[in-house]
């Protein structure tokens, strides 16, 4: 084939294990890959959970973007600012223009603490923080230092967020590392959610539900943010009700990065971009594919998701090169480990059609599935540096490809 | 299980959700209404509740709350004053589609 320019926009888990797939696919007379991102700092974000209680540090979870790429893939730092559909162009703000044979939509999601009336106002970074960002997160460390007992409410204002489990996993610890300074008994931890439970799907919401229970966390379901008062501590929902705190501690709303409401019929109302469920290919155009937490798909916004979408996406592209079929191979599979505290963890593994299940995880001698359990800690913790070495170089994980494994785990009916 | 609500029979679920949209309508809407807390469907609540009906029959799925602020163009405020026991699923219910199923 003649050679290809392939453009993939944004360099975090999704665009560097595409870019790094790619490049070991193609040979440089093939394919010229290209990447672009606004900074050159690669986040390990399932690391942020760990940064307000000390566990781990910014500059344990920072790299520089560039370095995970492997050699060849050409890096442009430049913020998008549109692309032309048709002409096959992506318009950076600094005024150059990349043209592309195939663009790859790889640019996550945008926080958006200004859609929730009074959230990033007076009280932000002082009584009302996120640890969705490494600074934020730093922040918060701050706070949770200085904190010496009183209300704390965890809120996402809405889904979908990404990584849904993880304002679970942070009241699990804030319990768990308040317990261990003593002054748990003189706090109250709230954990306030839009959903109808303490989690979307049924039998893990079941699960985590008693977990909550367990640990004295209060539950408030069906909470929809309305706006938030910093200084004077409440938090309002839109049907009226307020939640007092001390601090709180906020998912703030997400949406596509703004380039792409910039370039007309790219996203949909919320900024995401429209894709295939099972290809990966946009229904924009159909050169222009996507993965990660940029798309609509109705599965998690997590990692582990956008791991196994790079492996199909970039046989894709393989395919759309070559004129073939496009694979109809992603299942929407999802895989979480969800900290509870006191060096335990808990595994789910789920699909668009199956839910999260008991059992264990690949198979019937693996890690075990919605139980508390060390192993699933310690599997926490040893995933950054598979991050690292594995995931992002584009290496195949022993035993794991990107189909859901039905074999070691109970079917349940489920509840309605 | 079936329901019957006004003078037609009509298959719902476990919280009055129908499953089966063309069982449907306007009457059956002004009766479940009324079950829910809501005398009377102004042209606000007509507008969100085609809104969310049209969004289900085209694409199969109906939309959040945020989706349905944004897109339908009545702000969410408005919406929890019109429906004031949660927009996205009384809509749902009013207007005869299943009930909304959350994000992942
Ligand atoms: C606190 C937290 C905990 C998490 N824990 C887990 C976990 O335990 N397990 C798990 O599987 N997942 C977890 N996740 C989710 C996981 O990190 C994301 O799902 C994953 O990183 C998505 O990859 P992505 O490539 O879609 O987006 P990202 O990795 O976020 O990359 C998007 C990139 O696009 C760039 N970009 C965006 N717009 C532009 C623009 N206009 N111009 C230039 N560059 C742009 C951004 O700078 C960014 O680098 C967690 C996330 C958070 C926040």
């Amino acid at each position: 084939m003649s050679r290809k320019q392939i453009v993939i926009l944004g360099g975090g888990t999704g665009g560097t294990m595409t870019a790094n797939r790619l490049r070991r696919r193609f040979g440089p007379d093939e394919a010229e890959i290209h990447v672009v991102d606004r900074d050159d700092r690669h986040v390990y974000q399932p690391g942020l959970l760990f940064v307000p209680f000390g566990l781990t540090s910014l500059d344990e979870i920072v790299r520089p973007r560039r370095r995970q790429l492997h050699d060849g893939v050409i890096f442009h730092e430049a913020e998008v600012a549109w692309v032309e559909l048709d002409r096959e162009e992506v318009v950076l703000l600094d005024g150059d223009v990349i043209p592309y044979d195939v663009l790859v939509v790889a640019s996550g999601v945008r926080l958006q603490p200004e859609e929730t009336e009074g959230l990033d106002g007076p009280g932000w970074n002082d009584r009302v923080f996120t640890f969705y960002t490494p600074e934020g997160a730093d922040a918060l460390r701050g706070a949770l230092e200085r904190f010496d007992g009183g209300r704390l409410v965890v809120n996402l204002v809405d889904m979908p967020i990404k990584c849904p489990v993880a304002p679970l996993e942070f009241v699990f610890l804030a319990d768990w590392t308040l317990r261990e300074r003593g002054i748990r008994a003189r706090t109250e931890l709230v954990y306030a959610t839009p959903l109808d439970g303490a989690f979307t799907k049924p039998v893990a919401s079941q699960h985590l539900a008693g977990l909550l229970a367990e640990k004295e966390i209060e539950l408030v379901t069906e909470f929809n943010a309305g706006e938030v008062d910093g200084v004077g501590g409440k938090l309002g929902s839109y049907d009226g009700r307020e939640l007092d705190f001390d601090l709180l501690v906020t998912v703030p709303l997400h949406g596509g990065s703004a380039y792409l409401e910039r370039t007309p019929g790219m996203a949909d109302s919320l900024g995401f971009v429209p894709t295939d469920k099972k290809t990966l290919q946009t229904t924009v155009k159909s050169n222009v594919f996507a993965l990660g937490d940029a798309t609509d798909l109705p599965t998690s916004k997590a990692g582990s998701v956008t791991h196994f979408e790079a492996e199909i996406l970039s046989e894709n592209i393989g395919r759309y090169f070559a004129g073939r079929e496009l694979e109809r191979g992603f299942d929407g599979h999802a895989n979480c480990f969800i900290e509870t505290g006191f060096h335990k963890a808990l595994l789910i593994d789920f699909n668009y059609e199956t839910e999260p299940l008991p059992g264990h995880f690949p198979s019937a001698f693996g890690l075990p599935l919605l139980r508390e359990s060390r192993l699933n800690h310690l599997g926490k913790l040893a995933f950054q540096w598979v991050y690292w070495h594995a995931l992002l170089p584009g290496r195949e994980l022993p035993g794991i490809g990107p189909a859901m494994p039905a074999r070691g785990k109970k079917t349940l009916p489920v509840p309605s | 299980m079936t329901t019957t609500l006004s003078t037609d029979t009509v298959d719902v679920d476990g919280e009055g959700f129908l499953t089966n949209p063309e069982q449907w309508n306007e009457q059956i809407a002004e009766t479940i209404a009324a079950e829910n807390g809501i005398a009377e469907l102004t042209d606000r609540h007509w507008l969100v509740v085609r809104f969310m009906r049209e969004r289900f029959l085209g694409t199969g799925t109906a939309p959040s709350i945020r989706s349905l602020g944004k897109e339908s163009g009545v702000p969410i405020k408005e919406l929890y004053q019109l429906f004031p026991e949660g927009p996205a699923k009384l809509a749902a219910k009013i207007g005869g589609i299943p009930k909304p199923k959350g994000c992942i």
